[in-house]
């Protein structure tokens, strides 16, 4: 174990230490290759402008390697390996898609992908909006805030056992450990297998990412809240509405923006979801979702890069609007300023 | 998230008393007059739910072993009930006292391992009798079991049984805590190699990405060259891209690599820069948010005094952009801390390389049901990530403020 960790500890050091070299050594050697002499004045001024014009680009080498061989090849290659067959030689045409558009898990996965997008989201955002605004109300509403908040530093395979354990199921006459199944009895009913229930199962898979997400929501609307001019309020208060109108007729409407930003971003996460599908039922009982398919046949019997390549591309498909709304943004926000 | 920054940017920065300048919500709703007690009573409930999950394991993971299946964890301090079959001494023990014939003596044997409430001699029937008084148990037989176990066994006639009789006890046991579950999942589990291998991936996966992206991010805020709009927009469109885009071409690549060079394809050095690559676009986005920001007069009166833009950057852009690089490091160590997909891809499944996440999945395929080891496994799991959310809260909510968030 000692042994693990010192060499752990000197594998850590010597690759952030060759990180930092080389921004060191690229930029001692772009002065020694480029010198600015003392006397030569004509010399030292194209020196220093082809240093000017380089210098960006040792800066920016690393970063840009990176993005191009992690995030910009990967896209374009899985984009062509989606008409190969399952180990990438043979052109196939589109008989990958015409599979997923007739199979049923596929199916199975899109639905549930969909239930997922239309459920998690808009949770979060309510309860991250009701719970913003009664937190802010009371003098421990901080320590509330960050005790809901805290489960998004918990990853979501820790979530899944934490659920898991509440969705316990155990038969015969048995003690029932788990919280739910412990509940329904001793309120009369009968416990339940709940992660195989068909259908249903989805939503108690969906509970754990609202869990998590939920503090995310609360933290940045509850922000916004408090960014609503002090003006309109006590305008509305003037005219004599009351709390209800004045949550839903004055502040919900000045914070419009942060709720999409908040609904977005759930949304990229939600389109995403692995690890919670894979811990809790490994997209048995029906709850399969698109990142857990693809994950499935980049593996199943040796591997389909192809049928995962269109999987990947349809999960792509889901967050190019968002892509593109965020670029539009982006470029709206460099010409404002 | 990207490109957000217009909308949750302009929120003015906390006055120290936020009441003198601008009134909080509460402040506001409260002249329209909601019932103040329900808001207390209502956030209470929440806090509870919210922490009730978490609290479960953390409990469970410091039973015993034996009363986590017995009981549910909620009973944990008021002990736990169970139904245990024992047998009396052997009849060849039996004394004659005043024309009875009696067997005594504890049923725990010496080793007291709780008290009785009550007693029966029949499966079917376990908690028949109370404890403390005789009872005719049929046969002209009587037996009387107290609640520190000990028992008087009597009849009118001999003994005649070979055997010692059986009675069943409902046994009530003190709650008992033990960190037992934490020794034994650090050891035997694999739990404390999975700890290393976690640490040995998240560090150098959060500290790499944010002096690559501090660069880019210098780059793309002062200097000027051709292209730079068009590689912000790059940035910011490639925020988003799924990861499962990126997982087959990038496997083969690895095993290309690897068998190129006789060098096993999944190594730390191949996480390390799969974690930094999936997390830079996020990092030079909100960096350069930051950079872009800090005063113009500062860095161009360092370039008249004749500093090099390295010499700007280490001195003077580095020390001034903490808070950014503050909030990007927590939320790049809490992603590659908790990732499991890209650790399973790209450093494999294998005891050695497996991480705390992996591990714990793991265990739920091969010991579901073993909730002393699971639950221990799991709170090992999230503490570090709890730990450092407790610590630098401040920093995680200005970095969220800021517009950014990654999904996983």
């Amino acid at each position: 174990m000692i042994s693990q960790i010192v060499s752990a500890i000197g594998i850590m050091v010597a690759g952030v230490f060759a990180c930092a070299l080389y921004y060191w050594l690229s930029d001692r050697l772009l002065s020694l290759a480029l010198p600015v002499p003392e006397g030569n004045v004509r010399q030292a001024s194209v020196n220093l402008n082809r240093r000017a014009t380089i210098r960006p680009w040792l800066f920016l080498g690393p970063a840009l390697i990176l993005i191009a061989v992690y995030l910009v090849y990967p896209v374009i290659a899985t984009f062509i390996l989606s008409f190969y067959d399952r180990s990438g030689d043979q052109y196939v045409g589109l008989a990958n898609y015409r599979w997923a558009f007739f199979d049923q898990q596929f199916r199975q996965s899109i639905f549930n992908n969909i239930l997922w997008l239309a459920v998690v989201p808009a949770a979060c955002t309510f309860f991250g909006l009701v719970i913003a605004v009664l937190t802010d109300r009371i003098w421990w509403g901080n320590i509330a805030k960050s005790i809901i908040f805290m489960p998004m530093a918990i990853s979501f395979v820790g979530a899944s056992v934490i659920w898991k354990f509440i969705y316990e199921f155990r038969g015969g006459n048995e003690t029932q450990i788990g919280l739910l199944n412990a509940i329904v009895k001793a309120i009369g009913g009968d416990p339940q297998i709940w992660i195989s229930l068909p259908f249903w199962n989805n939503f108690f898979l969906m509970l754990i990412l609202i869990w998590i997400q939920t503090g995310f929501a609360m933290v940045i609307l509850s922000a916004a809240l408090r960014g609503i001019p002090e003006e309109t309020i006590e305008a509305a208060v003037i005219d004599g509405a009351n709390g209800w109108q004045i949550f839903w007729k004055i502040m919900v409407p000045q914070i419009w923006g942060t709720i999409a930003v908040v609904w977005t971003t759930i949304t990229i996460l939600v389109l995403k979801v692995f690890d919670i599908v894979l811990t809790m039922t490994n997209g048995q009982w029906n709850t399969m979702v698109l990142a857990n398919l693809m994950f499935d046949w980049m593996f199943r019997g040796g591997g389909d890069s192809g049928r995962s390549a269109v999987i990947a591309l349809v999960i792509m498909l889901a967050v190019t609007p968002i892509m593109i709304w965020n670029i539009r943004q982006a470029h709206r926000d460099a010409e404002g300023h | 998230m990207a490109a957000t920054a217009t909308t949750t940017t302009t929120v003015p920065p906390l006055p120290s008393n936020p009441r003198a300048t601008s009134p909080s919500i509460g402040t506001r709703l409260r002249r329209v007059g909601l019932p103040r007690l329900l808001v207390h009573l209502s956030v209470l409930a929440i806090v509870i739910l919210w922490l009730i999950p978490t609290l479960g394991i953390l409990v469970t993971s410091v039973r015993d072993k034996e009363q986590i299946t017995a009981s549910g964890w909620w009973t944990a301090f008021s002990g736990s009930t169970q139904m245990e079959a024992v047998r009396l001494a052997d009849p060849a023990t039996q004394k004659e006292e005043g024309g009875r014939f009696v067997i005594s003596g504890s049923i725990f044997e010496g080793n007291a391992a709780g008290s009785v409430s009550a007693f029966g001699v029949r499966v079917q029937d376990p908690s028949a009798f109370e404890v403390g008084k005789p009872a005719d148990i049929g046969d002209g037989e009587t037996l009387q079991i107290n609640q520190d176990g000990s028992y008087i066994y009597s009849k009118g006639a001999a003994f005649d049984d070979k055997r010692p009789k059986r009675v069943y006890v409902s046994l009530a046991t003190a709650p008992e805590f033990t960190t037992q579950n934490y020794r034994d999942v650090l050891t035997s589990a694999g739990i404390g190699q999975a700890f290393v291998n976690s640490l040995t991936v998240a560090v150098p996966a959060t500290i790499i990405p944010i002096l690559i992206a501090a660069f880019a991010a210098y780059a793309l805020s002062w200097m000027h060259f051709p292209g730079r709009t068009l590689l912000i927009a790059v940035v910011v469109g490639l925020i988003v891209v799924p990861l499962q885009m990126a997982l087959i071409p990038l496997l083969t690549l690895y095993n290309d690599i690897g068998s190129f060079f006789g060098i096993p394809s999944r190594s730390y050095a191949g996480v390390w820069l799969a974690h930094s690559a999936f997390g830079m676009p996020l990092a030079i986005y909100l960096l350069r948010n930051y950079i872009s920001g800090l005063p113009k007069e500062i860095i161009e009166s360092a370039r008249v005094d004749g500093a090099s833009d390295f010499e700007i950057f280490v001195k003077i852009v580095l020390p001034l952009s903490f808070p950014a690089l503050a909030s990007f490091s927590i939320f790049q160590f809490l992603w590659t801390w908790n990732d499991l997909l890209v650790a399973m891809v790209f450093l494999g499944t294998g005891k050695d390389q497996l991480v705390l996440t992996g591990a714990l999945n793991a265990l739920l395929g091969s010991m579901g049901g073993k909730w002393e080891i699971l639950t221990a496994s799991a709170f090992i799991t999230i503490i570090v990530p709890i730990l450092v959310f407790f610590a630098l809260q401040r920093y995680l909510v200005r970095g969220l403020l800021a517009g950014s968030v990654k999904g996983g």
